[in-house]
This record gives C-alpha cells, structure tokens and sequence, in this order.
C-alpha cells in the first residue's frame, strides 16, 4: 500500500488535481482511498458525483464514538473509496485536532484493509501545526507530492511545506515526491517549478496545463475523467496518474533560504511582470 | 447534602455531574507503576502530573511517583519537543529508572505532538528505554488510559523470538494491588507459569522498611514484557480493559487470547480457574477446592439476609460487571448498574447478566453519572450501594448504606491491600455486603425485633 499525502498553498488546485489523479489511478485498476483532510469536506466532491458526504467528525458529534465505518466511508468513481475527515467552522475549535481525531479514528474503524493499493490525504493549505502534520507521522503516508505553481506566494508555501517534510524525514520515512505544477499560465513557469524543485533537491513530476475544462466539469460535479475522457486535459491527468505510478525518486528535500528563494525567481523573470 | 438533585429527570445531553471516571493519564500512571523501576512521565504542564498523581495517592495511602514535561506557553506553540527532550536527559541523570513511560495529555495531544518521532530523536543512555501512548481524556476514560498504556509497553518491548516460554500471558485488568496478588497465588497453586502486566503489587502496596525507594521491588520487568511475545496463550481479564492490549499482542507477536470477565463471585473464579487448569493440565488442586467450598458454605448460611435485596452498583465497567454477578450469586437484584467509562458494550453484557439470572426491570448505563443514579434512586430507591468514595454523599442523602469496593475509594484504609477478586475475594465481598446490610437491620428494627443471634 502506497500511502500518499498532497500538500500545497490553499487554492492551488490541490483536491481537483488529486481527484483528477486518483480517477486516473482507478481507471489503471489500482484500489485507492482518498482522506479529505479539510474542514471545508470538498475534497472528495468530484470523486462522488456532488453528493454530500458525512464527515467524520460530523458524524461522530451526532452519533457519539460507536460509529460504522459504512457511514463515513462511500465509494465513489471507480470505486474509489472517499472519506472527509471535516472539521469546526472558521474561527472555532481545532482543525488540527480534527485531522488527528479522524486519521485515528478511521485506524481503530479498520478503513486501511490489505487490498488498498493507494491511500491519499488530501491536506489543506500549509503545514500550520502538529495536526496537519499527522498524515506525515510514522505509518501514515510514505510520499509527499507538492502542488504549486509558477506564482511566487504559491513557491513560498512549497518551500514552507518542505521544511515540514524535511523535519519529519529525518526521524520517519517520509520522502518527497516530487512537485507537481498546476499552471496558472504564468510566463516561463514550467522552467521556473522545473528550476525549484530540482533546487530541493526533487523533480517536477508533471506539468498539468490549464484548461477550463476543468472547470466544466467541476461545475458538472465530476473529474475531468469522468465526464470526458477523450478531452485533451483527461490525457494529462492520465500522464500525471502514471507518472505517479512509476515514480522512482524519493528524496529529503533540502528547503531553500529566502535569499535564495528570491534569486531563482529573479532567474527566472518573475519579478519583471 | 445533595439536597436539591430533583426526582424529575430531564433530557442533558453534554452535562455530567459526578461523572464516575476520571483522565485517561490516572490509568496510564497506574500501569506504568506496574513495571519495575518503571518512571510514569506525563507529557503536558504540571497541573495534569499532579493531579494524577494525586488522584492515586488518595486511593493508594501510597506515594504514586511521575515526572511532567512543564509545558510552559513556549511549549503550547512550539510543541513540546524541546521538553521532552530535556525531561529524558534530566530524568535518566537524576532519578535513573530503567524505562520511562511517557502518556501525554490533553494539550500535547491538541497541538499535535509527534511523540515517536520525538522519541526516536531522543538521546537516550546505553540500555535505557522509553516507550509511549496517547492519552486524550476527552476519549474514553481511565480504564482507556490505562490499556492504552499497556498496549504501548506491548508495543515498544514485546518480541517474538520464536521459542515459545511455556508461559501465560496474564493482564489482570484494572484491579488493586490485593487483587494482582490473589490472581498470582492462584495461578501458583494451579502451577501455571505467567508474566503479569501490569503487577502493581509490590509497588502500590509496598512495606514501611524505614527508608524510601522510589523504585520498589514490585513490577513486571522488562525482560518479562519483552518474553510476553513468547507466551503460549494471553488470559484477558476483564473483557472492557483487558481486550485490546490481548489483540494488539495477538496482531503483533501471534499469541492467542482468551477473553474472561474479572473473577469476581463463584462463576466467574470457577471460569479463571478452569482457564489455568486447561492451560496448565494441572488438576485443581484440594486448596482451592476447599476455598471455593467455604465460599459456598457462606453463601448458603447467609442467603436469607440478602435474599431479594437491592443494589445499586457504580464503578469501572469491569469491576461492576464482576459486582453484579456475584451480588446476583447471592440472591440479590442488581437494580442499577452504571459506569462512567463510554461504550454501549457493558450495556449488552449487562443485559447478558440480567437475563442469564432471568431478572427483568434491572437498568445498566454506560457513559453515565451519580447525578442520574441518584434520580433513579429517589424514584424508586435500593437497599444498599456498592462502589467507590463519590457515592458516599448519595448514601448519606437517602439514608442508604454503602459498601465500598472499586475505584476510587479515598476515604478509607486497607481496602487496595484486600481482593475482590478469587473465592477468597468473594468471601470478602460476601461479608463487607453483609455487615452492611445486617448492621442496618441492627440499627433500624424495632426494639422488640432485635436478634441476638443473626
């Protein structure tokens, strides 16, 4: 079982990019489960055609601690097993918390049967304390893949995230993946991600081009997979799901200092626009 | 006194008053002093290390020793790795255990401390261990703290070397040292080899020599946590605290296990001993034959002062569970079962033993308080009480006499030294529940009623 968590800035595309993928994954056959870990629960939307699912933490407000794992956990596009951990409101609780409770949650419920081939945690924004790391910690997820894009702010949390990456790999086995650009269209970007992640010491694994497609078929509540695999953007997401498949490089990154942060930019003409 | 609970009950759906349970880290310490030279290390601020500490003292009239990692603001936002860290280097230098077991609290576990990561980080002296488990007490209760903390040792220490030790693997469940000690001599008498875990005997019960040891001679070793992985066989006392360290030693090191209520009263004992005597082949021997007889003798000679009486019965799920039973081998009525630990499963058991005794009308609560008990009891009130100290203001509110046995009883003496569990624990139980109620008869019948013979 490959377990594998998606970090990156808040907006960047990171649950339409993991759905995407995993739809990818499913269509190769591979059994997967996807863990929303977001307290806004969207992260598996796409996957379940719309259908509002019940999150963890819901569900164990409103039912107390006895609850079956068949009411947190739905099957959605191609099987794909998808839970959402959820979470308080904005500016209540603990959303951490909320990520420790539902991991733990769906261990003690037995969620991680033998027959998973993959098991993604769809983390949200940037490692911000203790509970968004827990997918990181032992026996959770092995790989860390970044989403980013060629946007400054988008970089800077990229790099923040492999900070997290690097503290938790050199006492677990945690390794990065790779980044994986969703591009914003931004002048040079794929050289300027390519540029990045090798200077962490990783690789760009794919490079997803922009396309509204994909969001014609987000209105339409589906992965691009899904509502049409012939689209030229289905293909890509194919690409990224078996370039995830095969990846061989797994590395502990090595975050940059702001200084040199700044100076690949420059290399690389952002600053000019 | 408790003057103003109301006879009227309403519907509370988050409020508990008199809750009958306590933090997960009370269980967790208690375990961990179960384990010789073993220093309990609550990773949270001082306040939870004292009052866990504290809480054990009161029940033990012993010292209960642990050590705090001091969260200080600092430690709140920037985790508390720093403090751990230095904590190990401070403890092994100062007091030197062989082990610490660190649990951590409900704040460590809410910003989301990596305890084995900070473990793996740790400098920790040549032959040393530390071990770990997660504590929330906003999940469970004690008695989760508790198997937590067991299943954490099993988890750390526990191997399988692949030659089997001939051993029983033996978890007593949440019980007193006096209890630990009876389990041990039957298990002697019955010439079955074991290793305990935990065995707080000889540590919560430890003699007055005239100087203080902070690490008495009492508790499972190391060596023997580590050989539980060649054991033939783990004997899960107590179904609701013992059952989740059995499975997880079961997953871990492939020792099988077998689940049995706490032996308290005449079945359950009979059902402990003939558990060791077919892992043993050993035949029960006269001794224990003749102290289950007297048991019977007692209860025979006695029944028509407890026939029918009622009982309201609070505690560990367990322990209640065990107390009804054998209240129910004296021919009384379990009225009011409840336990403040959550899960709906001591209900079904409860039902199990109400019908297996053919009882209809009786109500057994999990997750529940003495608040509700003592509504209960003014609709429709008991003959006698059983459980630990919080229910003394019940007692003395309703006029209800009350027998002491559980966890915690702060306000007396010997009682953590003396078993409930065994025939010769039910023969103690038999004459605490019967003093009780005959003292009662004594104090309450008329003049021309009084018996000099009972």
């Amino acid at each position: 079982m490959r377990q594998i968590a998606i970090y990156g800035k808040g907006g960047i595309g990171k649950s339409t990019t993991t759905q995407n993928l995993t739809a990818g994954l499913g269509l190769m056959g591979k059994k997967i489960m996807v863990v929303g870990c977001d307290p806004k629960a969207d992260s598996t939307r796409l996957l379940l055609g719309g259908l509002a699912q019940k999150t963890v933490l819901d569900t164990l407000r409103e039912e107390g601690e006895e609850i079956e794992l068949d009411a947190i956990l739905k099957p959605g596009f191609r099987d794909i097993m998808c839970v959402e951990s959820g979470g308080p409101e904005p500016g209540v609780g603990c959303a951490g918390r909320g990520i420790i409770t539902a991991i733990g949650m769906l261990e003690q419920l037995g969620a991680y049967t033998p027959d998973l081939d993959y098991v993604f945690y769809d983390v949200l924004g940037d490692v911000v304390c203790g509970g968004f790391a827990m997918p990181m910690r032992e026996g959770k997820a092995q790989e860390i893949y970044i989403v980013a894009s060629g946007e400054m702010m988008a970089l800077y949390a990229a790099n923040n995230i492999a900070k997290g990456v690097q503290k938790y790999a050199t006492t677990g086995g945690i390794r990065l993946g790779g980044i994986i650009c969703n591009s914003r269209n931004v002048d040079g970007e794929k050289e300027l991600v390519q540029a990045f992640a090798e200077e962490l010491g990783s690789q760009m694994i794919y490079f997803v081009p922009r396309d509204n497609m994909v969001q014609r078929a987000e209105i339409n509540k589906k992965t691009v997979l899904e509502f049409d695999d012939t689209a030229g953007q289905a293909q890509e997401y194919r690409n990224l799901a078996a370039a995830i498949d095969g990846n061989k490089m797994f590395v502990i990154p090595k975050p940059m200092k702001q200084d040199r942060l700044e100076e690949i930019l420059m290399e690389h003409g952002l600053m000019d626009i | 006194m408790l003057d103003l609970t109301p006879k009227e009950q309403s519907e509370r759906s988050a409020l508990r008053i008199n809750p009958i349970k306590t933090c997960q880290p009370v269980g967790a310490m208690y375990a961990a002093l179960g384990v010789h030279a073993c220093m309990p290390h609550s990773h949270g601020s001082q306040g939870c290390c004292s009052f866990h500490r504290m809480f054990l003292s009161r029940h033990f009239k012993d010292p209960a020793i642990a050590s705090s990692s001091s969260f200080t603001e600092g430690a709140s936002v920037f985790g508390g790795g720093a403090n751990l860290k230095t904590a190990i280097k401070n403890i092994f230098d100062i007091y030197n255990p062989d082990i610490i077991a660190v649990h951590t609290t409900c704040l460590s576990e809410t910003i989301g401390d990596d305890l084995v990561g900070y473990i793996n980080d740790a400098k920790i002296p040549e032959g040393k261990i530390v071990v770990h488990t997660n504590t929330p007490s906003y999940v469970g209760s004690h008695i989760t703290g508790y198997y937590n903390m067991i299943t954490g040792f099993i988890k750390y220490l526990a191997e399988a070397t692949g030659e089997k030790n001939n051993k029983l693997a033996l978890l007593p469940g949440f019980v007193n040292p006096g209890d630990m000690r009876e389990m041990k001599r039957l298990m002697t008498i019955m010439g079955v080899e074991y290793i305990m875990l935990p065995d707080t005997s000889g540590v919560m019960d430890a003699p007055m020599t005239g100087s203080y040891n902070m690490y008495p001679k009492g508790g499972t070793t190391i060596s023997d946590i580590k050989d539980l992985g060649n054991c033939e066989l783990t004997l899960a006392l107590g179904e609701l605290t013992s059952e989740f360290p059995a499975d997880f030693l079961e997953k871990k090191c492939k020792v099988p296990y077998q689940t049995l209520p706490l032996p308290i009263g005449v079945e359950n004992t009979d059902a402990f001993i003939m558990a060791l005597n077919h892992f043993s082949k050993n035949e029960v021997p006269y001794e224990i034959d003749e102290e289950r007889g007297q048991l019977m003798d007692i209860l025979l000679d006695s029944h028509q002062y407890t026939y029918n009486k009622s009982v309201a019965i609070y505690g560990d799920p367990d322990t209640v569970l065990g107390l009804a039973q054998i209240t129910m081998e004296m021919g009384m009525i379990p009225k009011y079962l409840v336990t403040g630990t959550p899960g709906k499963i001591f209900e079904e058991k409860a039902k199990m033993l109400f019908d297996k005794f053919g009882l209809e009308g009786c109500v057994a609560k999990a997750a529940a308080d003495l608040f509700e008990l003592h509504q209960w009891i003014k609709n429709d009130s008991v003959d006698l009480l059983i459980g630990g100290t919080h229910g003394k203001y019940v007692a003395r509110a309703e006029d209800i006499p009350l027998v002491r046995v559980g966890f915690p009883i702060i306000d007396r003496y010997v009682h953590s030294y003396m078993p409930i569990v065994g025939y010769k624990g039910a023969i103690r139980l038999a004459e605490l529940i019967l003093n009780a109620l005959m003292d009662r008869q004594d104090r309450d019948c008329e003049d021309e009623d009084m018996e000099m013979v009972m």
